[in-house]
């Protein structure tokens, strides 16, 4: 009864609060236990930067007010999965990532997930790279508790369409083992990925990229995670997600045409289903959020 | 709002155009350590490029070379001129030039030290380089297709396509190739990925011919996107933990392993100065020690840097034609016109040395890698600090001899961690009881310096 009562509470927040913590209590571990290759400088420059970005876009927007939270997901993410020699690179991508936000966009939706964007551009580039071995398997086994822990307490509102997107890579995983009579420690080790948590649960599952209807989000994840695999084991790249989930964040549009739905706002709290049903025209109105 | 934008803008705009300055080592260099301090280690240097890599192969075969076999599985069908043999030599340069180093250095005459700091960080400079019917059908019944077969140098080596892990394994074992017990399993993951397998053994009358006593280095130049190094056979039947060191020279910047921990090796520590003497047993329990830190799962970075120039330099740079020797194929040709410069210097070539001990339990996948941007320089380098023994009195010179019994506790407790000896003897080797303690004087005394 109590614990229920105090994820009623809890709940009652928004869920970025608790990413926010949980991301940087995982910084806070990679800089003191694994000895990320990321300096406290890099980590002022990247948040620096994301929020200072943020300002500059809520006022040249006309937004109604200054929200840190977004900013603060993508600049954390960043300093968590991003390696560069140049503090210059990480100011760099932490303004591609916020910029991105007030500049690509279809009918009032960011198509790319802001930090995605940043990394992928700074990989491409060779202005940076990503290390996605680094993560060791307390670390990771710690981090996936408390990702899904925070489901749970925040009753996340993108939490299906996280859930789909591991269950279907995780599954093609151990399919392929199945396929090639590999022992299952080989898709286990593969899995142990703290960016394949990030992406999981902070990138795919950004209500503002996703489609608007759960169907759309199934649909979603399944082809993120076939694109992942693909990037993986045909172009034999790493950061699979990563390349998989920028190649299909063009379609959401397409998509949420097809499947229609609600449009997603960060001030409630929902399942992603309209707890009272609102007219689809409403998407058809200008809607001013960019967080 | 303007007070906070233009600060941070202006900061920012700073940092665009900051750039760090590589800062030269000082001390001088007194040893390094050896591949041929760890048991059963295999070397393997690969050059990469654009997807077109070169890999040297040499592993320390003790045994009787008609024992030898070797079993690689490689991305392609590999035709005789994409085989050579290397020069062991320029591996063993390759070693010595990225091993684990030993630096010294000697304090100064406390009394002189700040006239002279201006005159060393001066003096210092880097060092620049720079049957035929019948076995066919056998062959077929087992599905085994013999892609080819060369004779290079004296290696007798057959690339082989199987259909299926089983016939593969009898093929092998029928042909006094011995596959250890549960390779199948490996064998038929790698066919299922369209991997030939690379077959190499010693063909005796070569060898005899050759007047050769040991094992030369294997050399295979193909296209792949895949930058792995298959080490799950090597795991199938060992008997314990194996030793791989691995060098990689790329023209971007430093390889790393994207499934396993990459991790840089402690370096810069300040160490007793007997440990001289006994520098291999230190190095070698200190990467035990790091193993076992890393619960047995990490790869260690020993070295990362252009090579351009070292400092200081364990052996000297390879020439330009021993990095060819080992791959390098996007310098420019030394036989070509000479752009402007006198000096064949190995030009855009960064190098990276991994050292990984590895077993089936802890290592369950190949080693996967990745070439990242980072062009920062790291060795594993150790010092040691020989005291000033100089007799002139001064207030500087009693702080510097009260401060040099904590300082040797210090370098005692550092061997200890680092190593996992024991500090009792290495208090007792340091005969740091026999240091003599500049008995006290008060710290009010101190303070008004009589």
């Amino acid at each position: 009864m109590n614990f229920k009562r105090l994820t009623t509470q809890l709940s009652a927040h928004d869920p970025r609060l608790y990413q926010i913590a949980s991301l940087s209590t995982l910084l806070l571990y990679g800089l003191g236990w694994l000895r990320f290759d990321v300096s406290l400088i890099q980590i002022a420059i990247t948040i620096g930067t994301a929020l200072l970005t943020q300002h500059a876009g809520t006022r040249f927007c006309n937004l109604p007010a200054f929200d840190p939270k977004s900013p603060l997901i993508s600049a954390l993410s960043l300093c968590l999965l991003l390696r560069t020699d140049h503090l210059a690179v990480a100011a760099l991508a932490s303004f591609v990532a916020i910029s991105s936000k007030f500049v690509i966009r279809w009918k009032n939706k960011h198509v790319f997930n802001p930090t995605n964007l940043a990394l992928v551009v700074m990989i491409g580039s060779g202005l940076g790279w990503i290390s996605p071995g680094q993560w060791g398997q307390v670390a990771w086994f710690g981090f996936l508790v408390a990702c899904l822990g925070s489901l749970v307490v925040t009753r996340a509102a993108r939490a299906d369409v996280t859930l789909a997107f591991l269950t279907f890579y995780v599954g093609l995983l151990f399919a392929r083992a199945f396929w090639l009579g590999d022992p299952l420690t080989i898709p286990l080790h593969q899995i142990e990925s703290g960016a394949l948590l990030i992406f999981a649960f902070f990138m795919i599952s950004d209500p503002k990229t996703t489609p608007d209807s759960r169907a759309g989000r199934m649909v979603f994840a399944l082809i993120v995670a076939l694109a992942a695999i693909y990037v993986q084991f045909g172009f034999f790249r790493p950061n699979g997600p990563l390349w998989g989930l920028i190649v299909c964040a063009p379609f959401v549009p397409l998509i949420d045409r097809l499947l229609p739905a609600v449009r997603y706002d960060w001030s409630r709290t929902t399942t992603g289903q309209p707890s009272v049903p609102v007219p689809l025209a409403l998407s058809l109105h200008p809607q001013r959020r960019f967080s | 709002m303007r007070r906070i934008v233009v600060p941070l803008l202006t900061m920012l705009i700073g940092l665009f155009v900051w750039s760090g300055e590589a800062v030269a080592f000082c001390g001088f260099y007194v040893g390094k350590a050896d591949t041929k301090l760890f048991n059963k280690a295999s070397e393997v240097a690969i050059a990469r490029h654009d997807n077109k890599t070169v890999i040297t192969m040499a592993n320390d075969f003790k045994g009787d070379v008609k024992e030898f076999a070797m079993v690689v599985p490689v991305p392609t069908v590999l035709e005789k001129e994409q085989i050579h043999i290397g020069d062991p030599a320029v591996l063993k340069h390759l070693a010595d030039y990225s091993a684990p180093r030993l630096v010294e250095y000697f304090d100064e005459n406390p009394c002189r030290r700040d006239d002279m700091l201006q005159d060393r960080m001066g003096a210092m400079k880097s060092m620049a380089p720079a049957a035929a019917e019948a076995k066919r059908e056998r062959d077929q019944v087992l599905g085994v297709t013999v892609e080819a077969q060369y004779l290079v140098g004296e290696y007798d080596i057959l690339i082989l396509s199987a259909k299926e892990s089983a016939g593969l394994e009898t093929w092998l074992t029928e042909n006094g190739y011995k596959i250890p017990n549960g390779a199948s399993a490996v064998l038929h993951s790698y066919l299922k990925q369209n991997l030939k397998f690379f077959v190499a053994k010693v063909n005796l009358g070569e060898q005899a011919k050759l007047g050769l006593t040991h094992l030369r280095p294997l050399q295979i130049a193909f296209e792949s996107p895949k930058f792995m190094l298959p080490i799950r056979l090597g795991t199938v039947n060992a008997d314990g933990a194996q030793e791989l060191f691995i060098y990689f020279l790329t023209k971007q910047g430093r390889v790393e392993t994207t499934n396993y921990r990459t991790v840089r090796l402690p370096e810069a520590q300040e160490i007793p100065l007997y440990v001289k003497d006994k520098f291999g047993d230190f190095y070698r329990d200190l990467f035990t020690q790091q193993v076992k830190r890393e619960s047995e799962r990490g790869v260690f970075l020993e070295y990362a840097w252009d090579m351009n120039w070292c400092d200081p330099c364990a052996a000297n740079p390879l020439s330009a034609e021993e990095l060819r020797g080992l791959g390098v194929f996007w310098q420019d040709s030394l036989g070509g016109p000479q752009r402007g410069r006198s000096m064949p210097m190995a030009q855009s070539v960064f190098l990276t040395r991994l050292h990984v001990r590895y077993d089936a339990a802890h290592f369950p996948e190949d080693l996967m890698f990745q070439e990242t941007s980072d062009r920062s320089n790291f060795q594993a380098r150790y010092i040691l600090r020989h005291p000033w023994t100089g007799t002139d009195e001064c207030a500087a010179a009693t702080a510097y001899r009260q401060q040099l019994r904590e300082r040797y506790e210090r370098e005692a407790q550092t061997l200890a961690t680092l190593t996992g000896w024991n500090i009792g003897e290495i208090r007792k080797m340091m005969n740091i009881a026999a240091v003599p303690t500049v008995e006290g004087k008060k710290w009010y005394q101190q303070l008004w310096a009589n």
